[in-house]
């Protein structure tokens, strides 16, 4: 799905979670200090100001936190993918951390606010693996 | 800054549909309405010595005061961000510089034309095509529009209180009946819950309706001090508090959706909320009409919570009770029409409307207007919002 949109630019900040993805584990930036998850990576913890962090592997479940089903498609290449959805994943074992993803082989109507994912890897090029989702407990 | 610096003149072009003013020379629209303003005001051009602007505004006075004939640039400034975040913003900036003697009169002023082909939604995800170290964590899974980003924040607050789309109908319905008595406004067809309901979905819970216009046009608002004001032609229209900025942990939170849950189902403001009414030492009770940024009708909903209109959760019952119709309603809000049916400036309208009812000349005219309260776009930081008295 929105094969279009699939390049990927990382920086110093952001490639090790994109190494990771590579490596099918999710792991998110955590700070060293105070412990406190935090997504997209930045270069500073947003609670205590530290610069250290660590990226511990996570599990990959979690619950859809809030989503939207996109029937407009904003640039002319999506055309072809809408509707899809677009959820916001709080994740198990990073509290306070969230991730922007899909839900895959999931209709409008089964994407709801509390619905239980977990991590479905997504190589959309040799070079790209993204993070999606599926509904747990499915195949 | 309470009441020390006034509005005293506001103009703007024409206004019109997306793409029909682009091929017009961008001075002469900025002439147009700087001179609309400074009639207003009993002003000549050689009065203006100072620029206010934001969202990346492209004219800036090294083009603007040779062309205007503007003798000499005492003052310039721009909010950073890039959507309709720092409307209130820059007039606090003017009000700043005037009090502060840097300059006698700014002009703030903000244009917006596009090309035919290239909406702002569509502009703004073109953008974000384009691989990005930051977007790389939203638009590969296709959140790339603002209406999308701001669905993901109302479906949340639908979820934690229980608001519905007939929550967004209202704020849709009740604001196009304002603009139906605007002559400038853009949009002035009837529009029923019904047809709201049934209009195209763009992002869910937003349908066509909760979306607003995307048009062409251009304000200028000059600000002057309090002692100046009160030589000049118009009534002035005192600057009470002027907030820019908000919660760090808003932060990005619109596009990367990931600031503490409490915020996450507001629009960002209640932070400046407190600091414009300790500024002013007045409380929402106190404020008459609000002129809240609404490029989703949904943002209208959580600004009133952030505001204190009414409480966290509860926006939703406060414009289902007809609290923000004109002219019964408790607190009637966008009068004008906002961006929604009136024309879409990023956000100047607001402020020119605001002045228009504490000077008592709305098409829907608040009765004794005293206080009105402006916000500027609920969007990534800073946003900003201000107090207006008559």
């Amino acid at each position: 799905m929105l094969a279009s949109l699939a390049a990927l630019a990382p920086d110093p900040t952001t490639a090790p979670f994109w190494d990771a993805c590579r490596r099918r584990e999710l792991r998110l930036q955590r700070c060293a200090d105070c412990s406190t998850f935090r997504q997209p990576p930045s270069p500073g913890c947003p609670r205590c100001g530290s610069a250290r962090s660590d990226w511990p592997l996570l599990s990959g479940r979690g619950t859809v936190f809030s989503y939207t089903i996109v029937h407009h498609a904003a640039v002319p290449p999506l055309a072809g993918d809408v509707p899809y959805n677009v959820v916001v994943v709080e994740l198990d074992d990073a509290p306070g951390a969230r991730l922007i993803s899909n839900v895959l082989d999931a209709e409008p109507s089964d994407v709801t606010v509390g619905m239980r994912v977990e991590i479905a890897w997504d190589e959309v090029r040799p070079d790209v693996v993204l993070p999606r989702f599926r509904r747990a407990g499915r195949g | 800054m309470k009441d020390r610096a006034c509005i005293v003149g506001v103009g703007t072009t024409r206004f019109a549909k997306r793409g029909e003013l682009f091929d017009e020379n961008p001075i002469d629209q900025v002439r147009t309405a700087l001179d609309m303003a400074l009639a207003e005001a009993g002003l000549s051009r050689r009065d203006v010595d100072g620029f206010a602007t934001y969202s990346v505004e492209k004219l800036d006075p090294s083009t603007l005061a040779p062309a205007l004939g503007i003798p000499a640039v005492n003052y310039s400034s721009m909010v950073h961000g890039g959507g309709g975040g720092g409307t209130c913003g820059a007039v606090a900036n003017a009000a700043a510089a005037v009090i502060a003697r840097q300059a006698d009169v700014v002009m703030v002023y903000k244009f917006i034309t596009q090309p035919p082909h290239a909406r702002f939604g569509a502009a703004y995800g073109s953008a974000q095509v384009a691989a990005d170290p930051l977007s790389d964590f939203h638009r590969p899974f296709g959140l790339i529009s603002p209406a999308q980003f701001f669905s993901l924040l109302f479906r949340r607050h639908m979820h934690r209180y229980g608001t519905t789309p007939l929550h967004l109908a209202e704020v849709a319905v009740s604001t196009r009946r304002h603009a139906m008595r605007n002559p400038s406004a853009l949009k002035r067809d009837p529009l029923t819950v019904a047809q709201h309901q049934s209009a195209r979905m763009i992002a869910d819970p937003f349908r066509l309706f909760d979306c607003c216009q995307e048009t062409d046009g251009g304000a200028v608002i000059l600000v002057t001090s309090a002692e100046r004001a009160r030589d000049l032609r118009q009534q002035p229209v005192y600057i009470m508090a002027g907030a820019m900025g908000g919660d760090s942990l808003w932060g990005q939170g619109l596009t990367s959706q990931n600031q503490p849950e409490d915020l996450y189902v507001s629009a960002g403001h209640a932070h400046m909320a407190k600091r414009l009414y300790a500024q002013a030492g007045i409380t929402p009770d106190d404020v008459d009409v609000a002129l809240l940024y609404d490029h989703f009708t949904g943002m209208v909903i959580l600004q009133l919570e952030d505001y204190g209109f009414c409480e966290r959760g509860e926006g939703g019952d406060f414009v289902a009770s007809g609290a923000i119709r004109w002219p019964d309603g408790r607190l009637p809000v966008n009068t004008h029409g906002g961006n929604l049916s009136e024309v879409y400036l990023l956000g100047l309208t607001h402020v020119i409307e605001a002045v228009r009812q504490l000077r008592g000349e709305s098409t829907a005219q608040v009765a004794d207007a005293e206080i009105a309260l402006v916000t500027a776009g609920p969007s990534n930081l800073p946003s900003s919002s201000m107090l207006l008295r008559r």
